[in-house]
């Protein structure tokens, strides 16, 4: 280990270092940049440069998915099993590649060339079955890899109305194209009092998944009294099912940058951040060319500046104070509530979060007036909703819809459940959502009308199953979603998710104990009702719901579908689609070579050490 | 003077200091609501969720350890939902970890009816015993996670930062940096983390090589390297 040339690091974390720890995890990046992993004597390099203990910055790298403290393959791919992209067939694909390099998922192939890892989802539902390499996003893999995209991924927006999308579908716009930041300029030229109170009138809630009205919440952070305020966008979209975040910022980055400005105007915020996660390495240098016109052109400097954050493969740091803490260079471990993010948000600061998704609403309300913005959805659910629609549907894709479309409408609009089959169900606001069913089609998609069906609006997650698929598969993968993203510190979560999980893989096997049904109840219950924060509280409301909804499939023999004939009739389609589609695509199409990974022999699990990428996968699935 | 708030615990009226938690005042009442990672000597985190009750009003069950008395507050300590929930987690602990050495808790499962047995096939966490310094050895089976000594390690006491995490959800366990043994980490030896450990993960040297069986002059020639001298 003594030849790792530690030369390179110092310039490369230079800039991080007036950040203190706060430059911690943009410094550990930078370092796995060089290194490809982090060494022991780098992460001790890092620590010393920023004044972090040594064991801090290890809980940090252990925390962390993205971050390796073994060495790894020169190229890393990322295969993600989650539901959307199991039902196009990733573990065939997981399989393949694993068989094709002799390596085990997990593993790193013995030359040091290859590492293969089941990822959580890439939040790349639509194009599904898709995988990471490296920093390029791979799209609508076929069979054995005969055909894929790879590079930036497509964004496929559709809907009936374009409000928040109107930049969206044909490419990243620029500054010029989008035109001056017309709403900000409206804003300065009125109180921030004024912004806030519109915020208010509109109606606006935020589109995370929490709902909490933006307008409160902006007016909590500018009554808060403090030397320095910040305004954050929660760009951490890692709900399994939802991609919206990733269209809104590949194709019209513009519209969050003005949303944020005109936050930070309203609450008295001088610096934002913007915390993208780790698995969108794509659209960070589009965020940061943005970034730079805005600053170009005025609109960002001295009154109000952005920093990009990247997250490093967490799904809890979409949770507000486990984002904070990310920032500030620690485990993402949520903080309990109050104090609110308002008065004590990073850094202990007044912090307005706000999703990507809301951020771009403020323009709109602004520009168009609270009057005028109401008249888009219902009168208790004003505005445009993105959905995203993936699974087993002809178009999947972001959908702009006014609130008040119904789930048949929608669908509808997605051309209907593929290969024209039934519609068994629909995974609703994500794996921390619930399942609706042929029942709830005709449910207006508002606040108030889902909610008193019981199905939460999430993130905008509409995953469509159709009729031959088994249930107990996709509950599984929920459960190992969960287990792998729990961050361990409240006992219900930590050990819950695990409980949980463990029960649904007997369910998934057909190989319930007796009482399985009762023990996942009380798990499920324990989770909702006694979890420190949102991801506890959910993590198993997928689960509940597909119990009430479908009790038989928990304790009877896993019943034999005709699945696998379905699949292979979709799959066929989908190929085909594939190529049509592809050939007008920016994107580059390869052939399947993959000329820089030769075949090697798996490589021996590193026996000395603890944690060798072999048990890392058994934590990471 | 101290102003002071109304509220209700248990259907029982009380008046109670502003700015103390639910579980001072009800401890003041004589009620007994169970606590594990809460230590007085450290920061509450409100995390083991053991010492959760039902406030009304509240969407989920809250954490007595932290949340203050507030005005007009109505409390339930033992409700249903209380003891379910104390009763999950305490059967999820039991199928987690070695809680032999852990009277408390053992009598907490008592009290709750928690059956250790609840998860049949449950993945336990399990490690060797680091016996890797003088002072103390490390068993992290019988590790709970209630965080006291990374707390003391740090911030809340000695400033010394030698342990943190390893791992992350299930398969986190207290660690050093990239798993060095303590006496190549920061570690001062000042025992507060040995201290403040509910369980018996981390335990004095001398403790445990007593418990293993070893006299006191054996273990005396363990730590001079030479017999105790015969007395004349």
């Amino acid at each position: 280990m003594s030849e790792i040339d530690l030369n390179p690091l110092k310039p490369a974390i230079e800039s991080f270092i007036p950040l203190g720890r706060s430059g911690l995890m943009p410094a550990l990046h930078a370092a796995q940049k060089i290194y490809g992993w982090l060494p022991e004597e780098v992460a001790s390099e890092v620590a010393k440069s920023l004044r972090v203990p040594l064991a801090d910055v290890h809980g940090v790298i252990e925390f962390y998915s993205l971050y390796y403290n073994e060495q790894v393959g020169q190229k890393f791919i990322r295969v993600c099993t989650d539901p959307a992209c199991a039902l196009k067939g990733a573990d065939g694909l997981l399989k393949y590649l694993c068989k094709n390099y002799k390596v085990d998922a997990g593993q790193t192939t013995d030359d040091l060339s290859l590492t293969i890892e089941q990822s959580p989802c890439l939040g790349l539902c639509d194009q599904a079955p898709a995988a990471l390499v490296d920093d390029d996003a791979e799209t609508n893999i076929s069979r054995n890899f005969r055909s894929y995209d790879i590079g930036i991924p497509q964004s496929l927006v559709y809907g009936s109305i374009r409000e928040l999308t109107i930049n969206c579908g044909e490419g990243t716009t620029t500054l010029a194209k989008y035109g001056e930041y017309s709403a900000y300029k409206k804003a300065l030229s009125v109180n921030p009092e004024d912004i806030i109170a519109e915020i208010k009138a509109s109606g606006l809630v935020g589109r995370g998944g929490a709902a909490f009205p933006t307008g409160i919440k902006w007016e909590g952070a500018a009554k808060a009294s403090a030397d320095q305020k910040y305004v954050i966008c929660n760009a951490d979209e890692s709900e399994p099912g939802t991609f919206k975040d990733r269209v809104l910022l590949l194709d019209d980055p513009h519209r969050t940058i003005e949303g944020m400005c005109i936050t930070a105007y309203a609450i008295g915020a001088t610096k934002g951040y913007i915390y993208i996660r780790g698995e969108y390495p794509y659209i960070v240098p589009v965020l940061e060319e943005a970034l730079n016109e805005a600053r170009m052109a005025g609109y960002l400097g001295e009154r109000f500046d952005i920093e990009i954050r990247v997250g490093a493969g967490a799904y809890i740091c979409g949770e507000e104070t486990a984002l904070f803490e990310s920032i500030e260079g620690k485990r993402g471990f949520p903080r309990v509530k109050p104090p609110f993010p308002t008065t004590h948000g990073v850094f202990g600061k007044p912090t307005v979060i706000n999703n990507v998704e809301t951020m771009c609403n403020v323009p709109l309300i602004i520009e168009k007036g609270f009057a005028e913005y109401r008249k888009i959805g219902t009168e208790k659910s004003p505005g445009p909703k993105l959905f995203c629609v993936s699974g087993d549907v002809a178009k999947p894709g972001v959908y702009e819809v006014p609130f008040g479309v119904t789930l048949r409408e929608l669908l509808e609009m997605a051309g209907g459940v593929t290969g024209k089959k039934a519609l068994q169900s629909v995974l609703f606001g994500g794996a921390a959502g619930a399942f609706a069913t042929a029942e709830h089609l005709d449910v207006k998609m508002t606040f108030e009308d889902l909610r008193a069906v019981g199905l939460p609006l999430g993130s905008g997650v509409v995953m469509v199953f159709d009729e031959t698929r088994d249930m107990r598969d996709v509950l599984q993968r929920l459960g190992h979603f969960f287990a792998h993203e729990s961050c361990g510190k409240c006992y219900p979560c930590q050990m819950g998710t695990q409980r949980q999980m463990e029960i649904l893989n007997r369910v998934a096997a057909g190989k319930t104990l007796p009482d399985d049904l009762i023990r996942l109840q009380d798990v499920g219950w324990t989770m909702t009702e006694a979890s420190l924060c949102g991801l506890g509280q959910t993590a198993a409301g997928a689960v509940l719901s597909a119990m009430k909804l479908w009790p038989a499939l928990f304790e009877s023999e896993k019943p034999v579908l005709s699945k696998v004939k379905a699949i292979k009739v979709s799959r066929v389609s989908k190929v085909a689609k594939v190529e049509a589609k592809s050939a007008k695509k920016s994107a580059t199409k390869k052939a399947v070579t993959k000329k820089s990974v030769k075949p090697a022999k798996a490589k021996a699990v590193k026996s000395k050490s603890k944690k060798t990428t072999a048990s890392k996968s058994v934590k990471k699935r | 003077m101290t102003e002071t708030v109304n509220l209700t615990i248990d259907g029982q009226e009380v008046s109670a200091e502003q700015g103390k938690t639910l579980l001072e005042v009800a401890r003041e009442m004589g009620k007994n609501i169970p606590t594990i990672c809460f230590h007085d000597a450290t920061t509450a985190n409100a995390l083991c969720r053991i010492c959760v009750v039902e406030v009304e009003g509240q969407r989920v069950l809250q954490p007595a350890c932290i949340v203050k008395a507030g005005a007009g507050m109505k409390v339930q300590t033992r409700s249903e939902k209380v003891i379910r929930a104390r009763r999950t987690i305490l059967e999820m602990l039991a199928s987690t970890m070695d809680l032999s050495e852990a009277a408390e808790i053992q009598q907490m499962m008592i009290e709750y009816g928690a059956s250790s047995e609840r998860f049949p096939d449950a993945e336990r966490r399990e490690s060797e015993v680091k016996d890797d310094n003088p002072m103390y050895i490390r068993d992290y089976s019988k590790c709970l996670l209630c965080w006291r000594c990374v707390q003391v390690c740090a911030e809340d006491a000695q400033y010394t930062f030698a342990i943190n995490f390893d791992g992350r959800g299930f398969e986190t366990q207290i660690g050093t940096f990239f798993d060095k043994a303590i006496p190549q980490t920061s570690c001062v030896m000042c025992g507060q983390c040995v201290g403040v450990c509910p369980t018996g993960a981390l335990k004095p040297k001398r403790e445990f090589l007593l418990e293993q069986g070893m006299s006191p002059s054996e273990i005396s020639v363990m730590n001079t390297g030479r017999k105790q001298r015969k007395p004349r």
